[in-house]
């Protein structure tokens, strides 16, 4: 079972590699939405700070709800999905390294920005990596939930759209408790709380949503 | 007559539908080792969705598959190591190689036969496009890149191909009806669909045509 989901992470890398216009339009969306707020705001130091943890971490959300379409869309068109259902292995793992593989193409590159677009804001470093820590967490908890809505609404005409408004609202605890983090550092309060929160979230998405998609995928298949 | 040990699959009365519509019902059959099926059936007769439901992607309405006696259902993972399954989609990636394709398709089975992949080709006569994207094949050559699968699956018993004869020229069509020919005389079994009236294994296929 190690050698298939080795296969699937290392194919999908691979694919995410040759595809890399499509990695790359999702971190420059996410850098737009992200400098767009400084333009309409004015550059008040003051206000940006105040705002750096929420614009960040919205923008996060958005970019990486755009990027799940790709999930498992481009596998379900080539019948490739249809021969992991098949497979002799457990579902769920399988269906856990092409999430792995997803976050490392499009939630990792992003992580790797923010501490650059904390600069743009004025954030303090010792704020910054407390930004890149929640996204470090947080991210993955998107991509994993996030692909239990693409699982379900795989070959579906306008999945496009029906992703972001199944994910969204099941995102909000990430995004609360992310930009929360990075608030109660700015105010001294110590993020610590807020990471732990973050990091269970985490775990519980990582137990859950495998099951979850593997379960999705089944019924859209049938 | 054959005794019941030896049934490898079996559907018991299925039924399925698409949405509201029946496709068929009363779908029975005990296929036994070495022996072929040839589904037929005019085009929307459900040819597709009694495969699919054959390996288990679609539950049928009513009724029940087993192999070796046991349900489906339940007995997922065994199954599935025992079948190889090659549907319309070629289940290639347009922007991998066909070899790289066909490697993920082994570790993804859980196949050995990774050192066998260029003999294959070269066999097929796709030694040359071995190296180049899928999406720069043609359609007979993506079609023998996938059909690749089962020359490397040989040790799998049941095959179940839908359209396997589609896209390709009279001599890869000749190469192919002799690998699912050899496939039945070495003792596994073989299930498909085909528009082309190829009957791989004379005396050893049993007909089905849905639709009347």
């Amino acid at each position: 079972m190690w050698r298939a989901l080795k296969g699937i992470f290392a194919r999908d890398l691979a694919l995410a590699w040759r595809q890399r216009a499509d990695v790359l339009s999702s971190l420059v969306f996410f850098v737009m939405v992200v400098s767009l707020f400084p333009l309409g705001l004015g550059p008040e130091p003051a206000t940006l700070r105040a705002i750096a943890p929420g614009v960040l971490w919205v923008a996060a959300l958005l970019s990486s709800t755009l990027a799940l379409g790709r999930l498992f869309a481009g596998d379900h068109a080539d019948g490739t999905l249809e021969q992991m259902l098949l497979a002799p292995q457990p579902l769920a793992f399988l269906v856990l390294s092409k999430i792995a593989a997803h976050w490392v193409a499009a939630g990792l590159p992003l992580t790797a920005m923010a501490p650059l677009l904390g600069l743009q804001f004025d954030m303090a470093p010792a704020d910054i990596a407390v930004l890149t820590a929640t996204l470090a967490l947080g991210t993955p908890a998107l991509s994993l939930i996030g692909a239990i809505g693409a699982a379900l609404t795989v070959g579906l005409r306008g999945a496009a759209v029906l992703v972001p408004l199944l994910v969204l609202p099941l995102a909000i605890p990430v995004l609360i408790f992310g930009a929360g983090a990075v608030d109660a550092a700015e105010a001294g309060r110590g993020a610590g709380a807020h990471l732990s929160l973050l990091g269970g979230l985490l775990a519980f998405a990582l137990a859950g949503a495998p099951l979850a998609c593997a379960a999705a995928l089944r019924i859209s298949l049938d | 007559m054959t005794s019941a040990a030896s049934v490898l699959l079996s559907a018991a009365r299925l039924e399925c539908r698409r949405g509201r519509r029946r496709l068929f019902s009363e779908v029975s059959f005990a296929l036994p080792a070495g022996r072929a099926l040839l589904v037929s059936g005019r085009n929307g007769a459900g040819k597709t969705t009694l495969l699919r439901a054959l390996c288990g992607l679609t539950r049928p309405e009513v009724g029940e598959v087993a192999w070796r006696g046991r349900a489906v259902r339940d007995h997922r993972d065994e199954y599935h190591a025992e079948l190889v399954f090659l549907g319309h989609h070629s289940a290639l990636k347009d922007d991998l190689t066909p070899e790289e394709n066909l490697r993920c398709a082994l570790e993804l089975g859980g196949d050995d036969g990774a050192a066998h992949v260029a003999a294959t080709f070269e066999r097929l006569g796709l030694a040359a496009c071995a190296r180049l994207p899928v999406r720069s094949l043609s359609q007979g050559q993506r079609r023998r890149a996938a059909l690749a699968r089962l020359w490397l699956s040989r040790a799998r018993p049941l095959w179940i191909l839908d359209e396997p004869f589609v896209a390709l020229d009279a001599e890869s069509t000749a190469t192919l009806a002799g690998l699912l020919r050899a496939h039945v005389d070495g003792g596994g079994a073989l299930v498909y669909t085909t528009h082309q009236e190829i009957d791989v294994a004379p005396g050893r296929t049993e007909r089905l045509a849905l639709g009347d």
